[in-house]
């Protein structure tokens, strides 16, 4: 039974022969704490650059979630979870899809469309 | 400890065809996790919509004018504790220790309670001057979004009593502890969904 489980691949999170310890939720927790501080630390205060501070806290997000995933859900790049991975990178490639697509079209239509008034106008 | 070496070495010479079916456990925990993965693409939608109504206030409150940081603070203080809460109760279900579990899904259900309860006392402030979801677009992508996102907290609370009830009555047996993986799965990625809101809603607010 156990040359099977690793055999055929482990689910995320579920770790019967891989002892997962208590460690790996106490350092998960501290980086997650870590990031959720610098996050609302950015988006408060006056001493970082305006402009930059909306990619700080994408790149902040984007850090405490790959924490999330490698501390509380166990992901990883191992062998036996090939299959967790690839559907992992497939959903992350659908989200950017969607998203940045929605963004994307959206702000060209609103390039594109005539303003409002001058609409108004022509329909008169 | 004979016996498992020797299993380890004939898995290595058997073809990946040849070794017979996964395990229950790893065919569940990965169906879940595309079950999950595809619950992550719905709220990718909802962002979606969320980013290209955000400056839409028609004349309305703006985000920044609406949020309270603070008690956003709080809200995710809340999930990320009841997230290292729910993986202690995981690795208590794994060593079979039900006196263990008990406490900590207990420790779960309470601080997942307390985030449905700030995020509730929020919306209706929110509600009560006037800044509903019908007050601009804005507001309607708001409340599609955020209140998504607790709906799936609700149902994760109420699933977490089932599992409470099923660990009470039927024990730790093979079936409640897949049961209770696949609940652990869905918490932790409800909190991995809340970084995304609080940093596009509400820190992201301009």
């Amino acid at each position: 039974m156990n040359y099977q489980s690793n055999a055929q691949g482990q689910a995320p999170g579920i770790t019967e022969h891989r002892r997962i310890r208590r460690r790996s939720y106490l350092i998960g927790l501290f980086y997650a704490a870590i990031l959720t501080l610098a996050s609302f630390w950015v988006a408060s205060s006056d001493l970082i650059y305006a402009p930059g501070v909306p990619i700080l806290l994408a790149v902040l997000a984007i850090a405490q979630m790959g924490v999330h995933l490698v501390f509380f859900l166990h992901i990883s790049s191992a062998p036996d979870q090939t299959n967790n991975f690839l559907a992992l990178a497939f959903g992350i490639f659908i989200v950017g899809l969607v998203v940045f697509g929605s963004m994307m079209i959206m702000a060209n239509l609103n390039h594109a469309m005539m303003p409002m008034d001058q609409l108004m106008q022509m329909q008169r | 400890m004979n016996v498992m070496t020797e299993t380890a070495a004939t898995a290595k010479t058997i073809p990946l065809s040849m070794r017979g079916p996964a395990p229950v456990q790893a065919v569940v925990g990965y169906g879940f996790w595309l079950f999950l993965l595809s619950d992550i693409i719905i709220f990718s939608a909802l962002f979606a919509a969320y980013a290209v109504l955000s400056g839409e206030t028609n004349g309305g409150p703006s985000g920044a004018a609406l949020f309270d940081k603070t008690h956003v603070f709080y809200e995710t203080a809340c999930l990320l504790a009841s997230s290292v809460t729910c993986g202690f109760a995981t690795l208590a279900a794994q060593q079979r220790s039900m006196l263990t579990a008990f406490p900590w899904m207990i420790a779960t259900l309470v601080l997942g309670a307390v985030f449905l309860c700030l995020e509730r006392s929020e919306f209706a402030h929110m509600l009560a001057t006037g800044n509903g979801p019908s007050r601009s677009a804005f507001l309607s992508a708001f409340f599609t979004l955020v209140g998504a996102h607790g709906l799936h907290v609700a149902v994760g609370l109420f699933w977490l009593v089932i599992m409470m009830l099923q660990i009470a009555t039927l024990g730790l047996r093979p079936m409640v502890r897949r049961r209770f993986f696949c609940f652990a799965l869905f918490w932790h990625a409800l909190d991995i969904v809340w970084i995304g809101v609080f940093t596009i809603v509400y820190l992201g607010a301009r």
